[in-house]
């Protein structure tokens, strides 16, 4: 701090706690929606305070869900929703981090090539080539599958740029030191390049991790099957119900539970969070 | 391009390495793209019997569509307003941040979590909020003499999306402008103060103009996350109305193609997306060329 200003300190905590008043709201709403039961709706405003019912409305939904909006109980979809979040995250590092490698450290015919296909993923983003890709997945028959779920978002540029940027700061004399000792390329890449790796990949896979977990279109147009619904998805439906029957309390605690796991992630995992942000997007 | 001075000599093994990235990227982005650019050039009888060749036609029918041209423009209503309101937010949050000694962690953490809260959950939280039967939000504006429908009236619809557009890429727009304002050399605001400049004067001869490269790079990144990020939000929020009002181009290229059933038209949707993300990408690849002198 440069100089001492009462007022100016005053207002940085006041500006602080108005931001975080805005940030924590609309979530603060949904958990005290949760807590409640169907009948405190019917006055026609939300309640402020946490009521009495949570424990009882998380494990109705947890357990049963509600059938009439057409969606399997919320621990299947939590579960799917896991399946797909951790193989998206795993996936997209693997295939990267392999070919982050082939481009670094060796040298090939149509090594370019490669390089200007992966970067065109960056400019390809689902929701600009909806249908073609649907039908692929259909043709496939992928549909109503975990792999259809995973293997088409699982190509990965930002992933395999942030890798190949580490590995040019790989000092070249380990691997010279390694090549003098007898090692052959992948017995270099497993015992030294993937032990160096290991921030990295922790920091990608947090972000990945979100990135799989937050998924809406793609589960949306290849699940119609409700057991391989990802709670993201399943969330939707259940919120298009509750308008004709007020079952808010229910589906804020879906919310609540759709939310969570990420959320956690990122609490408690915020320097690698942080550092994944950060490196990735450079 | 770069490679270490000393290779493998393996000639099979970079191969190997590269198939499953290229397999997924081939079958899954490369030909897909490839066919919708090639049925941008088509139309399709109703029965689906028949392709005829059209050259630019959907593209000519598209342009003078008043429903596109308005979703057009409604888009790019969309991504400026988001892109500024959230940006100022963050800004104002990250100073602020940055002046606190000693509480800044726990700050930092109760604003970054909402990059974790899918788009589709934000956009069904808001919806809760100001849902017009029993929302909050709706309750005090008409404490206030605002008549609140966002079902009804396009603007307030769209003042409603913004709003919850932003407030999920506040955490985002913050991380970056606090690792910017970290970056500020500090010998120079104090040289600045020792001159008798103030906190205000500082921010903005000083501080704000060496956030110059963090606030371009954020500027194109928030462009994109409104225009092709927002799906979900718009889906669980006003689905494209009241009227069109939100309709923004990434739900169009859906509605019409995959509930529509009108591939020429959504294939050549797709395409002028594809272009405006090529642009943004390049924009944003060059700015980070340049970035490595700062």
């Amino acid at each position: 701090m440069i100089e001492n200003r009462p007022f100016l300190a005053f207002l940085t905590h006041l500006v602080l706690i108005v931001g975080v008043v805005i940030v924590v709201f609309p979530v603060y709403l949904a958990f005290v929606a949760s807590t409640h039961g169907s009948g405190d709706f019917m006055r026609g405003l939300v309640p402020l305070l946490p009521g009495p019912h949570l424990i009882e409305n998380y494990s109705f939904m947890l357990n049963e869900g509600i059938s009439s909006a057409g969606a399997p109980p919320l621990w299947i979809m939590l579960l799917n929703s896991l399946v797909m979040a951790i193989s998206i995250a795993v996936g997209k590092i693997i295939i990267s981090i392999l070919s982050a490698y082939a481009i670094v450290f060796f040298r090939f015919p149509f090594r370019m090539v490669a390089f200007w296909i992966i970067f065109i993923t960056l400019m390809l983003p689902v929701e600009v080539r909806i249908i073609p890709t649907f039908k692929v997945v259909a043709d496939l028959g992928m549909l109503n599958s975990y792999p259809g779920l995973i293997i088409p978002l699982i190509a990965s540029a930002t992933a395999t740029f942030l890798f190949r940027q580490f590995f040019l700061t790989v000092p070249d004399e380990l691997m010279e030191a390694a090549r003098v000792d007898g090692a052959g390329a992948m017995k270099f890449f497993r015992d030294i390049l993937l032990p160096l790796s290991r921030t990295n990949i922790a920091a990608l896979f947090v972000i990945l991790f979100i990135y799989g977990w937050v998924q809406y279109l793609w589960p949306l147009l290849v699940t119609t099957d409700s057991r391989y619904y990802t709670i993201v998805m399943g969330i939707k439906r259940l919120a298009a119900t509750a308008d004709s029957e007020p079952q808010w309390n229910f589906v804020m605690a879906a919310v609540m539970l759709a939310m969570l796991p990420p959320v956690l992630v990122v609490i408690f995992m915020q320097r690698l969070f942080v550092k994944g942000l950060v490196e990735t997007e450079k | 391009m770069q490679a270490k001075r000393t290779t493998f000599p393996n000639k099979f093994l970079p191969y190997w390495l590269l198939v499953p990235q290229l397999a997924v990227t081939l079958i899954f982005f490369i030909w897909p793209a490839v066919q919708a650019l090639k049925s941008s050039f088509e139309r399709e009888d109703p029965f689906g019997f028949k392709t005829t060749f059209v050259w630019f036609e959907n593209y000519r029918r598209l342009l003078v569509d008043p429903m596109y041209v308005g979703s057009l423009g409604r888009t790019a209503v969309f991504a400026f307003s988001v892109t500024a309101l959230s940006m100022s937010l963050s800004l104002i949050l990250a100073v602020a941040v940055n002046r606190v000694l000693r509480s800044n962690r726990a700050y930092t953490t109760l604003l970054v979590w909402p990059y974790a809260v899918a788009p589709v959950v934000v956009g069904i939280l808001w919806w809760f909020m100001f849902n017009p039967t029993i929302g909050i939000a709706p309750y005090l504006l008409r404490g206030m003499g605002i008549a609140w429908n966002h079902r009804v009236d396009g603007n307030q619809a769209m003042i409603f999306v913004v709003m919850a557009a932003s407030w999920k890429q506040i955490s985002y727009n913050f991380l970056f402008f606090v690792a910017g304002l970290q970056s500020v050399p500090q010998s120079q605001i104090e040289a600045a103060a020792i001159d008798g400049a103030g906190p205000f004067k500082r921010f903005w001869t000083i501080v704000f103009p060496l956030l110059a490269p963090t606030t371009f790079f954020l500027l194109i990144v928030n462009i994109n996350y409104a225009m092709f990020d927002t799906f979900g939000i718009i889906d669980a929020t006003t689905q494209g109305g009241p009227a069109q009002a939100t309709n923004i181009l990434v739900y169009k290229v859906y509605t019409d193609g995959f509930l529509g059933l009108n591939i020429g038209s959504s294939s050549a949707q797709s395409v002028i997306l594809m272009i405006i993300v090529i642009a943004l990408t390049a924009i944003q690849f060059r700015y980070v060329e340049r970035r490595i002198q700062y």
